[in-house]
């Protein structure tokens, strides 16, 4: 396999890891904070803080990797996203970091706070959206090339149905997936009442979720023709998205394996990311950047994929230890340790 | 008549979040070390005065690291976002060690979230300072592969330019160039003595005002110690980066000690200012010390300023910015060393209240060293961005908008930094050493009451 592909596969698996975790973590601060107003925090907070604390970081650094690799393995790209995302990648960093350091005050420093609570709850929400344009850029068409440089069209870029549409899956996903998780993680720590709250919550941000891919779907089909065509030759792969989708609705309405519920869940988002993915390439950003010639050189392609090998060899046994010791250590998660 | 400058601006917003990171990466590589060494030493030891030490410093670190992970994140993002060009160019040939850097932030975080929350899960402790290990090798090992990224931009090897395109590139050279030893070692040692210096400052504080415990003595006697060490590891790394200058980057150290004229047995010239005709005024001459610093002999000969063109000598001001370094320096060897002196003789009282207030300044002076050793270093290699392949005006972006995002991110910083104190103030005032000591060890609170 050729360094481009190598290097885009990884890329793309450590953003698909990267959606998983932050919107889990992202969807968590909304249901705090939704909590907290219609006062039933008591139920769920505890919860949510037991397994948050331990993760927020590994979380971030997912996508610290993910910009880092991609200027590594296709530095054309450092060029042009970074020309034109100044202001969305500004607003970005900002929320990210008033959440990140936000939360680290409130939960190892003072007392729970109305304020950064409200914060924590209303940057889950947007920092899904504002990170969602650089997808909808890449699409192309928000981008033009003059003589001076690169620019964003922004008034194109806010005027399009298609970048809404994406904006709005990134919510309801981010919430449908988050409330999937908790629920799981609800019935492991044998708490039956948050099992009940956020059951209802996944439930309910199961039908927006599905609404909102099909109308991207559509979206897409008016916005960039030749890829949606391309997406329809993955048709299978969408099917089988949802397929879990369904697989997943079905048991938590029986209320049963919420675990296998949740695997559905993010097979259900492998399915569709990776097929939007597939059906992306050769494109980087349209029409812009291929995969093949905005790829490195060779000998630091090389020296990327042994440095990655080896700093998986040292991360996939530390990964497992910490899950081991916070996600499937019952009695952590009960809050006896 | 105001022409709108984006180099200015990318220039302004990038010192701007890298003198608010540094503060929190410096705080990020060394208290883990002497996180570790006081835990290690209250096993050791059987004292859980020490314990308690650790424990209460890590609780004021993950507040710290906190900030320093997500203005790191800015920073990241800001350099592709401000240097676009120069972001495709270091893409090429340097990326490995930021990649590498991300395993290593990998590996800090997860073993610094298993550390946090198992301080009483493990039968034995010995097991849980093990923890500690993987949290000092990470914040260490990401303060290297960072530093070797910014030693590239300083002396850039491992490839070829033919026109515009890159060509023989090795990314192994371009890692180790000639600047990544000194300043790798020169980075962390001041990291280690900054960490050690900021937490005797605070706890030398609070024995002025509160008549500091055992407690605070032995945490006291531990850092000023360490301070000594980690002051005279950064002396010997000081002197062998002026000895890297000298022979790779000579301009930076003309520009830096006002040495203008190519000579044998150079002076040392500290502080003093210019003339309108470029006289060094009101200085401090030591006679032949340049040599020796840039050398080892005091009649060797150093590059004068004159010998590089006059497009690309970096500003003169750097001089004040290197002689505070130095000075501060040696300000932390001296009080480390009094303080040692009088602890090693009883007569003598090493709690003296002059020597303490030394101690108390001695914190955010060494946090002001690492910021002006660093501007002396940036600016330094002006008007470079990457030493003669790429100028700072070619590498920025030409996006028009960068003076609204520097508000931006003041105004964030702004936040951040009065929310930092506010929380660490909140969290050791509702939470006095003495209270938690009686909480969690009570045999020995009472000891220590029969005692006295
Ligand atoms: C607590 C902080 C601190 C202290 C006390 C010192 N330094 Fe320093 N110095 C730094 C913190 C620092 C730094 C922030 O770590 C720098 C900035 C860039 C770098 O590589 O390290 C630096 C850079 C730096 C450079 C430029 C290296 C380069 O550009 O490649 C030289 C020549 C020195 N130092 C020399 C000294 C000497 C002779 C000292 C006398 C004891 C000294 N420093 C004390
Ligand atoms: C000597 C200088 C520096 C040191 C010692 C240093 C060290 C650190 C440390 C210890 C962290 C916290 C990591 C963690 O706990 O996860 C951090 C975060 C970060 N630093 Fe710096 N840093 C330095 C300068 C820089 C510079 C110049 C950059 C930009 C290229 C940078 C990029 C980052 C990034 C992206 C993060 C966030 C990582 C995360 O999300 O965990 N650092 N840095
Ligand atoms: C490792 C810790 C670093 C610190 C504390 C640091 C500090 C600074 C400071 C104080 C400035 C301001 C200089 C001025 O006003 O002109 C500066 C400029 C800059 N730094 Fe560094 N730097 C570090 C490493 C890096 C790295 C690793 C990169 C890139 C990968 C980098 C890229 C830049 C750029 C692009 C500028 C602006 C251009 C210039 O003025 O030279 N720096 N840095």
């Amino acid at each position: 396999m050729a360094y481009e592909m190598i290097g885009i596969t990884v890329l793309w698996i450590f953003l698909y890891g990267y959606l998983i975790v932050a919107s889990i973590d992202f969807g968590a601060g909304f249901f705090a904070y939704y909590a907290k107003i219609t006062k039933r925090d008591h139920v769920i907070n505890k919860l949510i803080s037991r397994y948050l604390s331990p993760v927020w970081e590994v979380t971030n650094v997912f996508f610290v990797f993910f910009f880092v690799g991609l200027i590594g393995f296709f530095p054309d790209a450092a060029y042009y996203y970074g020309q034109t995302l100044l202001i969305p990648g500004s607003i970005a960093i900002v929320l990210i970091a008033i959440r990140g350091s936000f939360y680290a005050f409130e939960n190892y420093g003072s007392k729970e706070s109305n304020v950064y609570l409200f914060l924590y709850g209303a940057t889950g929400l947007l920092i899904p959206a504002a990170l969602s344009t650089a997808l909808t850029i890449s699409e192309g068409g928000f981008i033009k090339e003059t003589e001076t440089g690169v620019h964003l069209e922004t008034t194109a870029l806010l005027t399009s149905p298609y970048s809404w549409s994406v904006v709005f899956l990134a919510i309801v996903s981010v919430l449908y997936i988050s409330a999937c998780f908790l629920t799981f993680y609800a019935y492991r720590a044998d708490d039956q009442d948050a099992l009940e709250l956020i059951r209802k919550y996944a439930l309910f941000w199961s039908s927006p979720t599905i609404i909102a891919s099909l109308t991207t779907f559509i979206a897409m089909s008016q916005h960039n023709e030749a890829h949606f065509n391309r997406m329809m030759e993955y048709w299978w792969v969408f099917g089988g998205s949802v397929a879990f989708f369904l697989v997943a609705l079905f048991f938590i309405y029986q209320g049963k394996y919420y675990g296998w519920a949740f695997i559905a869940v993010m097979l259900q988002f492998l399915f569709a990311f990776f097929g939007y993915g597939a059906s992306h390439l050769p494109y980087l950003l349209y029409p812009y950047i291929t995969i093949s010639e905005g790829v490195v050189n060779d000998s630091m392609g090389l020296a990327l994929v042994i440095a990655f090998i080896a700093g998986l060899c040292l991360l996939l046994p530390s990964l497992f230890m910490l899950m081991r010791m916070f996600l499937f250590d019952a009695d952590y998660i009960k809050g006896k340790k | 008549m105001f022409e709108y400058d984006s180099v200015i601006m990318s220039r302004l917003l990038t010192s701007l979040t890298l003198t608010f990171h540094i503060i929190f990466a410096t705080i990020g590589v060394g208290v883990p070390l002497m996180i570790s060494i006081a835990e290690f030493m209250g096993i050791k030891k059987k004292d859980p005065h020490y314990i308690l030490l650790a424990r209460r410093w890590t609780r004021g670190f993950v507040i710290t690291v906190a900030v320093g992970v997500v203005t790191g994140t800015a920073i990241g993002l800001q350099l592709s976002l401000l240097w676009p060009s120069f972001m495709q160019v270091a893409g090429n040939v340097i990326s490995l060690p930021l990649f590498l850097e991300t395993f290593a932030f990998f590996f800090e975080a997860i073993f610094l979230g298993a550390y946090l929350y198992t301080w009483d899960r493990f039968r034995k402790p010995l097991y849980h300072w093990l923890l500690s290990i993987p949290v000092v090798i990470g914040a260490s090992m990401s303060a290297f592969f960072i530093t070797t990224v910014n030693a590239f931009m300083n002396t850039p090897q491992g490839f070829e330019l033919e026109g515009r395109t890159l060509t023989s590139i090795d990314p192994i050279d371009a890692m180790f160039n000639p600047a990544t030893p000194t300043k790798v070692f020169h980075v962390l040692s001041t990291a280690y003595l900054t960490s050690a210096a900021v937490l005797a400052a605070i706890t030398a504080f609070y024995i002025l005002k509160k008549k500091g415990s055992d407690y605070h003595k032995k945490a006291l006697k531990l850092t000023v110690g360490s301070i000594f060490i980690f002051a005279l590891l950064t002396a010997v790394a000081g002197d062998l980066s002026a000895k890297f200058l000298a022979e790779h980057q000579p301009e930076k150290l003309a520009a830096g000690e006002w040495h203008f004229e190519t000579e044998k047995g150079a002076d040392l010239i500290v502080f003093g200012t210019l003339s309108e005709d470029m006289e060094v005024e009101n200085e401090i001459r030591l006679p032949n010390v340049l040599s020796f610093l840039a050398k080892g002999e005091f009649d060797a000969k150093v590059t004068g300023l004159e010998e590089i063109p006059d497009d690309e000598q970096p500003p003169l001001w750097i001089h004040y910015m290197f002689d505070l370094m130095v000075m501060i320096g040696f300000y932390s060897l001296g009080v480390s060393l009094l303080f040692l002196i009088l602890a090693r003789f009883k007569k003598w009282n090493e709690y003296n209240r002059w020597l303490l207030w030394l101690i108390v300044i001695n914190g955010p002076l060494a946090m002001l060293a690492i910021e002006f050793g660093w501007i002396f270093a940036e600016v330094g290699r002006q008007p470079w961005i990457l030493r003669g392949y790429m100028k700072v005006a070619e590498g920025a972006t030409t996006s028009p908008h960068v003076d609204w995002m520097f508000v931006l991110f003041l105004a964030l910083y702004f936040v951040l930094g009065v929310g930092v104190v506010v929380v660490l103030r909140k969290l050791f005032k509702n939470n006095p050493a003495e209270l938690e000591l009686e909480q969690r060890y009570p045999e020995i609170s009472r000891q220590e009451g029969d005692e006295h």
